[in-house]
């Protein structure tokens, strides 16, 4: 299973939530009670370590607000 | 023994031609999903110095200001007719047409078939979202039958207006068209149908083929008067029926 993180550009973000339902494994929500400069919720990441870089997220996002960077393994056995 | 190293390696960013900068689509909208489509394709073809895009009237009309690639306005409706002229003047570069329901099917029809008919190797985006967007949510051609706009307010009704006109359907009549597709961008499977189209909308067009036409259904949730993903569901539940997806024709 890849691993990886997603890096939302929260002023980019303008709070449509599509990433929130194509993610996956469910690991996207909006920000509470903080707000981007246009003023809205932002989405977010909040359990990093499940995110299996499958950049569903970014796909969706019509907004180009989600990197998506995947941890590779060089070397070991 | 060797010690493992983990590396960080980027696999998703912003596609070469398309601009940094905040589009202004509503949140939700599908234009930004096909316009990064679009760039993605024209950087994987390695075309961004030969293309040309011809930019429509409505929402998308600020496409040049997305798309890093030359550009030029065409008055409503008249796309495919600007993109006939650009494609016979300068046959090694890639025309593409990019155009919303009121733009291809009410004032534009005529070009629509026409372009088609006389198969100008050109590349037409055809983006439907059932309404008109940027005048208010008016009931586009495409709006479908019982679909309340502001212009139709108790629902579309076929015996004065008729029914939604399907684009593909209509265009498969004629011969010289060598790629028709409808695809969607409801969801990420979708949306990877809907780019591997246009790579071959493209495709068709370096390879000196012929006119190919993708229509691609999209959300307007600000149009429809609904929640991003409630229009996400919408789209897939009343739109999809209407509009089947899928390839009508590939030579």
């Amino acid at each position: 299973m890849s691993r990886g993180r997603a890096e939302i550009d929260r002023e980019r973000c303008k709070g449509c939530t599509l990433c929130i339902g194509a993610c996956p494994e469910k690991i996207l929500a909006m920000s509470r009670d903080s707000f981007n400069r246009q003023g809205v919720p932002y989405a977010e990441c909040f359990d990093e370590s499940r995110c299996t870089a499958c950049m569903s997220c970014a796909i969706i996002c019509p907004d180009m607000a989600i990197r998506i960077i995947r941890l590779v393994t060089i070397g070991g056995e | 023994m060797p010690v493992d190293t983990v590396q960080e390696k980027v696999v998703y960013e912003r596609p070469r031609s398309l601009a940094d900068v905040p589009n202004h689509y509503c949140p939700g909208c599908g234009h930004g999903i096909i316009h990064k489509l679009l760039a993605q394709c024209i950087d994987e073809l390695g075309i961004q110095e030969s293309t040309i895009l011809v930019a429509p009237v409505g929402c998308s009309v600020l496409a040049y200001n997305y798309l890093r690639v030359d550009g030029c306005e065409a008055a409503h409706g008249r796309a495919p007719a600007v993109a006939t002229g650009l494609k016979r003047v300068h046959p090694d570069t890639t025309v593409i047409s990019y155009q919303g329901d009121g733009d291809l099917l009410a004032i534009g029809t005529a070009e629509t078939i026409h372009a088609a008919n006389r198969g100008e190797k050109i590349t037409v985006i055809f983006v439907n979202n059932a309404i008109y967007g940027m005048t208010g949510g008016q009931m586009a051609p495409t709006s479908l039958q019982a679909q309340k706009t502001k212009t139709s307010p108790y629902g579309r009704n076929p015996a004065d207006v008729g029914f939604p006109i399907r684009a593909c359907e209509l265009l498969n009549t004629l011969q010289a068209p060598v790629f028709i597709e409808r695809c969607a961008v409801s969801s990420v499977k979708t949306i990877l149908k809907a780019k591997r189209a246009i790579m071959k909308g493209l495709r068709n067009q370096v390879e000196g083929k012929g006119y190919s036409f993708i229509e691609i259904l999209s959300m307007c949730p600000t149009g429809w008067g609904m929640e991003p993903r409630e229009a996400v569901s919408w789209m897939e539940a009343e739109m999809v029926p209407v509009f089947p997806l899928g390839n009508l024709r590939d030579r």
